[in-house]
Formats: C-alpha cells, structure tokens, sequence
C-alpha cells in the first residue's frame, strides 16, 4: 500500500485496493460471526435438545411406554422422503417389550418461509398419535397456526385432525389438504403451510409403513441398514 | 449536541412518526407489547453497535464500497445478535422468529449510517443509533399497548417470555368480545396514522404558543392574533 498516493495508480491498482479493503471487512466480520456461533452453538443445542424432549413428550405420553425413549434410539441416514438432509433419530417406545409407537423427525421443505420441522409420532398399529411442529418461520398471525401454540382456536387445533389416523383410514393418495382434492383441513388464506405439513406428515407414514419392522427389530444405537428410498408413485 | 441527539431520536426527527422509517416492525411486530418492545429492544442494540462500529472504521471505508460494507456490518451485528438471543432469551426468540434477521432491510439503520456514523465520532454515533432506536421503539410500544388494549382488553400478554413470573393485565372483564382488526395489519395503519396526527398536533400546538407569546411580547399589547395554521 506504500504507493497507493502516486499519481500513476492504475484503474487495476485503485480496483485492486477496494477489492482487498473489501476482503478483509468481509473476513473481519466472519469471522466475528463464526466466534458468535461457536461460543453460543453449546447453549443453542441443549436448548433444542431440551424443547425436543418437552416436544416428545406432547406427541407420546410418558405413560405409554416404559422403556428408555432416548436410549432406545437408532440412527437413519439422510432420507429424502422425510425431506431430511441429515441423519436423524428415530426413538421407539415399547411397553413389556412389545413395540406401542415411534418418534421420528421430518422436515416439510416448502413451507411460505422456508422449511418447516416436524415431530411425528406413529403408533405400532399405523396410525398417527400426534404431530408438533418443532421448528418454522411462518408469518405470524396466519400461517403459523400450524403449531399449536399459536393456533388460536384452542379446543379443536389445526394440528390434532392428524391423530388417530393412519394410511389404512386415509389412502395414501389423500394425504392432502381439501384444497388439493385430500382430506384434510386448511385454514383460509394460509393454505401453503398447511398443504406442506399436510404432505410431509403423508410422506412419513409412507416411510413408516415400508420400513416398520426393520425400525423395531434394529437393535438400540444401530444405524437402519439400508432404509430405501420410496419407489416415486405414480 | 448530545441534547440534540437525544431531542432528534426521541421527538424531533423520530423514525416512526416522522422520518416513517422502518415500517416493518412497526407494522408486523406491534401486536402486542412484549413482541414491540422485544424487536424494539434488538434494534436498538443493532444500531448503536452499528452506528459505533461504522464510526470507529470510516477512515478504512473507501466512499465508493461505502454501502456494501455497511451492510456487511449490519448484517454480522444482526446475525450476532440473532444467535445471542436464541442463546440467552430463547422464548422471546422463537416469537420474534423471522423479524430480527429482518431488522438487516430496516432502511432506519442504514439511514443513520450513512447520515450519521459516517461524519461523527463513534460514541455521539452510537448515542445516535440508541436514541434513534429508541425513538422507534417508544412508538412500537405504544402502538402495541394501544392494539392489544383495543383488540384483546389485555396488556403486556406474553411477558414471562422476558420476565418470568411476571403476568399479563387483564383490563377489561373476559366478556370482552376483543376488536379483531386492531390486531390485523390495518389496524397497525390506522393507529399508526392516530399517532403521527397526535404529534404533529402537540407541535402544532406548541409553535402557536411560542409565536404567540413573541407577538405578545413585542408588542406589548395583549392583542389577539390568528397565527396561519402550521
């Protein structure tokens, strides 16, 4: 930078300086972002940790079961029919042994703001036991009655019409919001989060439903062999 | 000059009732008073530590990339400001969700930027940046105590999100059937408007009287004058 006063600085020297002047805020602020991330990522990821078990406990009572959910976990790779991008849990709960439901995450990649979180619960039988909605960024006020503490309508919230039904009450085919020709209920002028959990809570039934028994029979911590990708349906 | 900083952020030149900047929290985040206070609370901090840290550097800023950089700056202050929240006030995070990454488009924090942090010292900027902030937030607080009055007969809901234990006012009786487009968009419009009319009628007001009283004054006779409305 020692010549950067001569009067012979090129257009190439002057653009040069900029970009470089350019460079290091750029790094000088990542960098203030990475250390942010790295000291606050702890706290994030037990607060997470801790919203999921208070969330698991929404779908599945502790009563139905009396094993150790957390530990009775195995791990899934990446699955695409549960929109997930990353390996993931599934927790089985059992009760004298014998399976009663499991808890599986999902992800509804095209909710009006981004991707939408699920926590899905699915009994031994097939049937949905509950759903929460763990992560979204929804408009508040209108689309975000998808999670069920900000449902307004407290006696019948949106989200509890999926429990107790399984594919064999609803055909595959009809995992779909009314709008979209299904079964299920939209709230108006919010229809896209809705038809999006809709169609992700329809894409984990199908996933549970062609992988049931290798999910129970897999022992604890092991990784689910091959969980195979859904044939595409026509 | 502080005076004036602190008279120009809070009053003067308020950034929502007069400069009618950053509309988008005062628009979607006015609700109620907890989630106005709360984004009013980040946007603060964001544009002290934005305005000072864009003073501090303005010698390094060549004004040709000036705008790039300080929307770098913004950004890494909101998204430090974002992951401290989810950290140490998750509650409160999870209500405000998508708005604080938006308080980066806030055309308010850029405004002071380049009008303010660019030309001063970094302590009058960050100064700056707290009274204009919290000139915004004042107002996104009494709009949101006036709409959640108005729409629902209660204050502060949701406060044990920053306070725990603390809870909400119930101000009118549960029969209250609640005034559901206070709560809606327009009703952030409308009294928004009530607002903007409320202050420009207080300084009215008050430049009569001064002008009034001059006339007086110079005068030395107590002769009625009609000033010209402001």
């Amino acid at each position: 930078m020692s010549q950067e006063n001569m009067p012979s600085d090129s257009i190439i020297k002057i653009s040069t300086r900029t970009a470089v002047i350019l460079l290091l805020f750029t790094l000088a602020f990542t960098t203030l972002m990475a250390a942010t991330y790295k000291v606050t990522k702890q706290t994030i990821d037990a607060n997470t940790e801790e919203d999921k078990l208070k969330l698991i406990g929404e779908v599945l009572p502790i009563s139905a079961y009396d094993n150790k959910l957390l530990q009775d976990a195995i791990e899934i790779p990446a699955m695409p029919l549960l929109g997930l991008d990353t390996p993931s849990q599934i927790y089985r709960a059992r009760r004298a042994g014998k399976p009663v439901a499991m808890v599986l995450e999902a992800v509804a990649p095209d909710g009006y703001s981004g991707r939408i979180g699920l926590l899905i619960a699915v009994r031994a039988s097939g049937e949905i036991a509950a759903v929460r909605i763990v992560q979204h960024k929804e408009t508040p006020g209108l689309g975000d009655y998808i999670d069920i503490h900000k449902d307004k309508n407290k006696s019948k919230p949106w989200i509890t019409q999926f429990e107790g039904v399984g594919l064999e009450q609803v055909p595959r085919a009809e995992w779909k919001v009314k709008k979209d020709g299904g079964r299920f209920d939209q709230r108006a002028g919010a229809t896209i989060s809705a038809r999006a959990v809709t169609n992700a809570i329809g894409r984990a039934l199908q996933f549970v439903a062609e992988n049931r028994e290798r999910i129970y029979a897999a022992p604890a911590h092991s990784k689910l062999p091959v969980a195979q990708p859904a044939q595409p349906r026509p | 000059m502080i005076r004036s900083i602190i008279w120009n952020g809070l009053w003067k030149q308020n950034s929502g009732l007069i400069q009618l900047l950053g509309m988008c929290p005062v628009l979607a985040m006015t609700g109620n008073v907890v989630s106005a206070a709360g984004i009013g609370c980040a946007t603060i901090v964001v544009m002290a530590l934005s305005n000072f840290a864009v003073s501090l550097l303005r010698i390094f800023i060549p004004y040709e990339i000036r705008i790039p950089v300080y929307i770098l700056i913004m950004a890494s202050l909101v998204t430090v400001v974002d992951l401290s929240m989810n950290a140490l006030v998750r509650d409160l995070y999870l209500v405000l969700g998508i708005f604080i990454p938006l308080i980066v488009t806030n055309c308010l924090v850029l405004a002071r930027l380049e009008a303010f942090a660019s030309k001063n010292p970094p302590l009058l900027s960050a100064l700056d940046g707290a009274m204009m902030g919290l000139g915004l937030t004042l107002v996104l607080v009494a709009l949101g105590a006036i709409r959640e009055f108005v729409g629902t007969g209660m204050l502060f809901a949701g406060i044990e999100m920053m306070i725990p234990g603390a809870h909400e006012i119930k101000i009118l009786p549960d029969s209250y059937p609640g005034f559901l487009i206070a709560i809606l968009p327009p009703g952030a419009f409308f009294t928004l408007g009530f607002l903007v009319a409320l202050r420009n009628w207080i300084d009215a007001r008050s430049h009569r009287r001064a002008l009034q009283k001059k006339i007086a004054a110079s005068a030395g006779v107590s002769t009625p004058v009609t000033p010209s409305t402001n």
